[in-house]
């Protein structure tokens, strides 16, 4: 691998950046592998990575229908926060938290991420108390995470309405300094360009029909471009990881929706921290490049189309113009959807199968990116020993029937 | 944005009016006391999740406030047909699929490239019952 640094640049740019080494191959796929991980995006290509690196299991492909970190890993609003109230699910996205912090140094890769603080908004006497409770939750876990009120949230965000007339007035907010964004493409390029160079195969445009299941152990996949042999399989397809678990012969509690964003034209730095709000429910930010990013709610019914409704657009733009009526005449530029797979309790499963050596790293629903790095982290552990990694056990499937759910909706800092 | 055919008021609303509210003919357990925890675990969360055809339930919320079933394509996200509570659906994958196979066509993988040509889905649309 051709590592990047300043003196590459400047010796690059002697030869007019014409020689740059390609990030990573393009293999013809092997009959057989130890490993492998279905789904390009990021949380698959970060398992592969960590598989390499940390487990030293480097037969391994990443199996892409499409192409690379195009499903929801470039889909999403690029925030990355760890402040969740439950235990298990703080410990979970605070250990992808400070991978995080590492991780442009570790893939030497500029993942521009960037820590410029998160804040969940309060607009009642309610979701104050569910603040209170959760940031004390956070800092029991080691979670930097604050209160603030009207007055301290209108300090860091001037240009946001805090005044009493606004139609849901802010009455505070949780805040958590060390939470930010990154830049999601790099994500995806950075941990595919660490997989490769360690010896992982990965395979774009080639998508899996079907599995070779033998005395309820999987031994491989059928795919578009022939079958090829695996001892084991994780699956990390988000949006279509239950058509994948049908195709397995098992169901999983997911629901599959489109959840949409959009981003303005360009303006220049007026942004400089991330504002979520739960009851009206509207998220933003400023992109590097000078775009406001938005998010908006998923829509409510299953879709797998890859857009969504405009009238869930209208009601997020509602939102954002309510809190921030300066930008009541900016001009929206593009405007996507992704499909994201939910779980009932809003909480992502990590688990073994029915199926013998198949693992699923799904269920992320509408706040996967954050775990990217945590999630690939513990899965590949999950691989490589083909035991569930502690930190995933409370992921199981089995807390559909046990009943130990890890409740995270709403008290996650946005209500979906 | 959908338009709606409300099977109650007899007419195409805006989707605005609606809420979707998942899978549509599921079965409460008989005896939910005798169930085994995975029978209740599956009743209460384990839901259809196709990528293809979808029966499910929606209520017209700001309308007549009646709910009432929607097929629909979850790739195309055509509305094949609506019906009323108590009603089975008439067009299901498996009837597509065959509809498929008589007229020679080859449907792609959801099959929704061809699904949105169907002209009598397009009578479907427009709230007439096949």
């Amino acid at each position: 691998m051709q590592r990047y640094s300043g003196f590459g640049l400047v010796k690059h740019a002697l030869s007019h950046h014409e020689n740059w080494q390609r990030q990573w191959r393009n293999p013809t796929p092997k009959k057989e592998y130890d490993v492998i991980i279905i789904g390009g995006g990021g949380h698959g290509l970060a398992t592969a990575y960590y598989l390499a690196k940390e487990h030293g299991i480097t037969n391994v492909a990443v199996i892409e229908k499409g192409w690379l970190g195009g499903g929801n890993t470039a889909r999403n609003t690029t925030i990355v926060r760890s402040n969740y109230l439950w235990d298990e699910a703080a410990a979970l996205y605070e250990h992808s938290m400070k991978l995080w912090e590492g991780l442009s140094q570790d893939l030497n890769y500029n993942v521009m991420f960037s820590q410029r603080g998160v804040l969940n908004l309060g607009h009642t006497l309610q979701d104050m108390r569910d603040i209170q409770r959760r940031v004390n939750a956070n800092r029991l876990n080691g979670i930097d995470s604050e209160v603030l009120d009207a007055k301290g949230v209108q300090a860091l965000v001037p240009i946001m309405d805090c005044s009493k007339n606004a139609r849901y007035p802010v009455m505070g907010a949780s805040w958590q300094p060390r939470a930010g964004v990154a830049r999601h493409d790099a994500v995806a390029w950075g941990f595919a360009r660490g997989a490769d160079a360690r010896g992982v195969d990965i395979l774009q445009q080639t998508e899996v029909t079907g599995f070779k299941i033998l005395d309820g152990r999987v031994v491989g996949v059928h795919t578009n471009r022939g079958d090829i042999g695996a001892k084991t399989v994780g699956c990390v397809a988000a949006g279509n990881s239950g058509v994948l678990a049908k195709m397995a012969g098992f169901k999983l509690p997911l629901e599959s929706h489109p959840l949409q964003a959009l981003v303005s034209e360009p303006l220049k730095p007026i942004l400089d921290t991330v504002v979520m709000s739960n009851h009206v429910h509207g998220y933003i930010s400023q992109s590097d490049k000078g775009d406001l990013v938005i998010g908006a709610g998923i829509d409510g019914y299953l879709g797998y189309g890859q857009r969504g409704s405009y009238s869930t657009v209208e009601h997020t733009l509602q939102a954002i113009v309510e809190m921030f009526p300066i930008f009541s005449r900016v001009r929206m530029n593009r405007q996507w959807g992704g499909i994201v797979d939910t779980c009932p309790d809003a909480c992502p499963i990590l688990s073994a199968t029915p199926v013998k050596g198949l693992f699923f790293n799904c269920g992320w629903g509408t706040g996967g990116f954050k775990a990217t790095p945590g999630s690939g982290h513990v899965f590949a552990a999950t691989l490589a020993k083909g035991q569930v990694h502690p930190l995933a056990a409370p992921f199981s499937i089995d807390r559909f029937h046990t009943g130990a759910l890890v409740d995270e909706h709403g008290a996650a800092g946005v209500a979906h | 944005m959908f338009h709606i055919y409300c099977p109650y008021c007899e007419e195409h609303r805006e989707e605005e009016e609606f809420h979707p509210k998942g899978q549509a003919h599921i079965q409460r357990p008989e005896d939910p006391e005798a169930c085994s925890d995975e029978t209740w675990g599956d009743y209460l969360f384990f839901r259809d999740n196709p990528r293809g055809v979808h029966h499910e339930l929606w209520v017209h919320a700001v309308g007549c406030r009646k709910f009432f079933n929607i097929t629909r394509h979850t790739v195309s996200y055509e509305i094949l047909e609506t019906y009323k509570m108590g009603e089975q659906p008439s067009v299901t994958a498996k009837s597509l699929s065959e509809k498929d196979k008589q007229a020679g066509v080859q449907a792609a993988s959801g099959g929704w490239q061809t699904v949105g040509a169907r002209p009598e889905s397009d009578a479907l649309n427009k709230g007439a019952r096949v």
